[in-house]
């Protein structure tokens, strides 16, 4: 079990009801992390439609997930 | 070569003089402006949240990459964070060149890889007193914009 600090943005910040938390979870990767997050909080775009920073760097959903890690999920992008 | 995020109006005159070059020939710019109409629906303004770091360090990405792939001088892009009304400029990207080709290509390039890939997030807020996040499923204007890159 690690702990993780999660960050969540537009969107998934107003369904989440909340900017962030501390979770302890079994993820192996981020890309598993992000699953258990969009379960509880009912976030409804796919995976391969967002994107995912850890410790201040895009990530792929692949990356290992660390003790400790900060991870900040972001939903599809509509900048311009 | 710079990206910056901005709380306050973009200053299209200002960023203009900041690539002025006596070896450039040609200036190519684009500017977004907040339209009062997405899909379907009559907009009264937007509200970007940006995450500002990561921001520009990918939008700096984006400009170093179309210095490496076209024959540009330098190139400049600008995106508004914040609450924005009709007509205001939401980004402005600028390239300078030797000769125009070169310019307008990289410009292409550059707003195009902005929008699918900065960490920014649009609010559309509607004439109705409704509001929805861009691109998200089940929001208010929930669409498919992969035929907007072609």
């Amino acid at each position: 079990m690690k702990r993780v600090a999660v960050e969540y943005f537009a969107v998934f910040r107003e369904q989440a009801g909340t900017a962030g938390e501390p979770l302890d979870t079994d993820a192996a990767t981020v890309g598993e992390l992000f699953i258990e997050c969009a379960r509880r909080h009912g976030f409804a775009d796919p995976r391969e439609r967002c994107k995912v920073a850890v410790n201040d760097e895009l990530a792929s959903w692949e990356a290992a997930l660390t003790d400790g890690d900060q991870v900040l999920f972001f939903p599809p992008v509509a900048g311009g | 070569m710079h990206c910056r995020i901005e709380t306050s109006p973009i200053d299209p005159d200002a960023l203009k003089s900041c690539l002025r070059d006596v070896r450039a020939g040609a200036f190519v710019t684009f500017e977004g402006w907040v339209r009062d109409h997405n899909e379907g629906r009559a907009v009264t303004g937007l509200h970007y949240e940006v995450h500002e770091r990561l921001a520009v360090k990918e939008g700096e990405r984006i400009l170093a990459e179309a210095l490496a792939r076209y024959e540009i001088l330098d190139a400049v892009c600008h995106h508004r964070a914040g609450d924005l009304t009709l007509s205001e400029v939401a980004v402005w990207v600028g390239v300078v060149s030797r000769h125009r080709a070169a310019a307008f290509e990289a410009c292409r390039y550059i707003i195009d890889e902005v929008k699918a890939r900065l960490p920014i997030w649009k609010k559309e807020f509607y004439v109705d007193g409704e509001s929805g996040w861009v691109n998200c499923a089940g929001c208010a204007a929930a669409h498919d914009h992969a035929h907007e890159r072609v």
